[in-house]
């Protein structure tokens, strides 16, 4: 899939003018200082914020434009997201977490808990699946938030800042474990980040705010 | 540094407390407890504290089952005249409730603007029944659960539910899955208040609903009845509805107050 946007992302007082597009394999960097609009850009995308003008496809699928008025609902966009503040559900474990998004879009119980089991050996959790959020450290609660967008198999993958929340020593554990996470994802990748280090990590293209 | 009270204040605080707590505990004095086992098993008791825990639960479950949807469109609906919902929605909190039974009258009584209707077409009369009871004790009550609820859903973390959405959840999902489990405490707060409301409501039920021993009389109208018939039984009827109340406070501060 390839995602492209073309025209005014803002929120509030801010506004921004904005030209980019990504296809399946790439990891798109979007850079900048804090308070250059970075989150705005990705929920945008994600379809929490309406574009001021101009329109945003998902290949031939227009999502959000303003001149036809075409809209598509958050919940029918095929991305995932990884939030900045990671937003896991407090009054859920682990596992549920995880399943949650593949039991929203209609997959049965037992089939949901099977593939978030696995994507939770995959990020290292294995024996986390009981666990609430608010009881494990901060690069732990990370690893729920990667796995609970990767179990979906978006075709678009947002990340923003997905290294902010963790402290410097669970942070190198997740440098080596992205990349190895988002090569084996076929779809298109925007990762946000004011840290130069992810973008050597993980990008194949930047775009500057 | 200890902090020190001034005795001036201690005495007014202490005057306040004391007209509070005085006349409760003479109802615990005077209460005939050598005759309370006979006085609670009488039929009229039976029946009016029957009726009462009857009405009040099913009037408690309804304000909960209408309220919180209220609850949740007042809190995050964007449309005008919401305010102006709001205002209607919780005018029964500071109505004399003797009005709110006449307002049930006008819109339910059989020549009420609704009621009028339900008996021509349905043979339904509603004033003076056991029903009656119940929709007094929903009209007073249930604005308190919708306050409480609401404050709760306005403080809750819209970043949730947005999570929520973009994983794939239509918003009435993300109401169920994610917003209602967050509003719990408040939710069960606010039923525990609706359902002391109902318990105590009296006004609105005389009113509409009428006081007829066996059928529509609950316990406050009992209590209100036979103060100058039989002031003893009065006496035992306002202990219990004083242990309830009491019991639902200590029922909300263990379960549902602590840790919020």
């Amino acid at each position: 899939m390839s995602i492209s946007l073309n025209g005014v992302v803002g929120r509030g007082d801010f506004e921004r003018v904005l030209k980019f597009s990504v296809s399946d394999g790439e990891v798109l960097a979007i850079t900048g200082p804090n308070g250059s609009g970075k989150s705005t850009v990705i929920h945008t995308l994600a379809g929490l914020i309406p574009m001021r003008s101009g329109q945003l496809m998902a290949d031939d699928i227009t999502w959000d434009s303003s001149t036809s008025n075409t809209w598509v609902e958050p919940e029918h966009r095929t991305c995932a997201v990884v939030f900045q503040d990671l937003r896991l559900f407090p009054h859920m474990n682990v596992l549920a977490n995880v399943a949650y998004g593949l039991r929203a879009r209609g997959m049965h119980k037992d089939e949901a808990e099977q593939r978030s089991q696995k994507m939770l050996e995959r990020v290292g959790l294995k024996s986390f699946e009981m666990r609430r959020p608010n009881n494990i450290s901060g690069g732990e609660r990370q690893r729920v938030a990667l796995a609970r967008a990767l179990v979906l198999e978006p075709r678009v993958l947002l990340l923003d800042e997905p290294l902010s929340a963790v402290d410097t020593a669970s942070r190198s554990g997740l440098r080596e474990l992205l990349p190895e996470l988002l090569s084996g994802f076929a779809g298109a990748t925007i990762l946000v980040t004011h840290d130069q280090k992810d973008v050597e990590a993980l990008a194949t293209a930047t775009f500057g705010l | 540094m200890k902090q020190r009270t001034s005795p001036s204040l201690k005495v007014l605080a202490g005057i306040a407390a004391a007209f509070i707590a005085l006349p409760l505990l003479s109802i615990l004095v005077r209460t005939p407890w050598s005759d309370l086992g006979n006085m609670l098993s009488q039929k009229s008791t039976r029946d009016a504290l029957s009726i009462s825990l009857q009405t009040s639960i099913i009037a408690a479950l309804i304000s909960c089952a209408f309220g919180v949807p209220l609850a949740w469109l007042l809190a995050r609906s964007q449309s005008r005249g919401l305010s102006a919902l709001r205002v209607i929605c919780i005018t029964p909190m500071v109505l004399p409730p003797v009005v709110g039974g006449i307002a049930l009258l006008t819109a339910f009584g059989r020549q009420g603007l609704v009621g009028r209707f339900l008996y021509d077409w349905f043979d339904v009369s509603l004033p003076f029944t056991r029903t009656a009871v119940v929709m007094a004790q929903v009209f007073v009550a249930m604005p308190f659960l919708v306050l409480a609820v609401e404050a709760s859903f306005r403080q809750s973390d819209k970043g949730l539910e947005e999570a929520a959405r973009t994983m794939g959840a239509s918003p009435s999902r993300v109401f169920f899955t994610v917003a209602l489990p967050a509003a719990r405490p408040a939710i069960m707060a606010g039923l525990a208040l609706a359902w002391a409301r109902s318990l105590g409501e009296f006004g609105a039920s005389i009113t509409f609903a009428g006081s007829f021993p066996g059928r529509t009389q609950t316990l406050p109208m009992a209590v209100y009845e036979l103060v100058s018939v039989d002031y003893r039984l009065s006496l035992v009827l306002s202990l219990v509805l004083i242990l309830i109340s009491v019991g639902v406070l200590a029922a909300m501060r263990d379960r549902w107050m602590v840790g919020r």
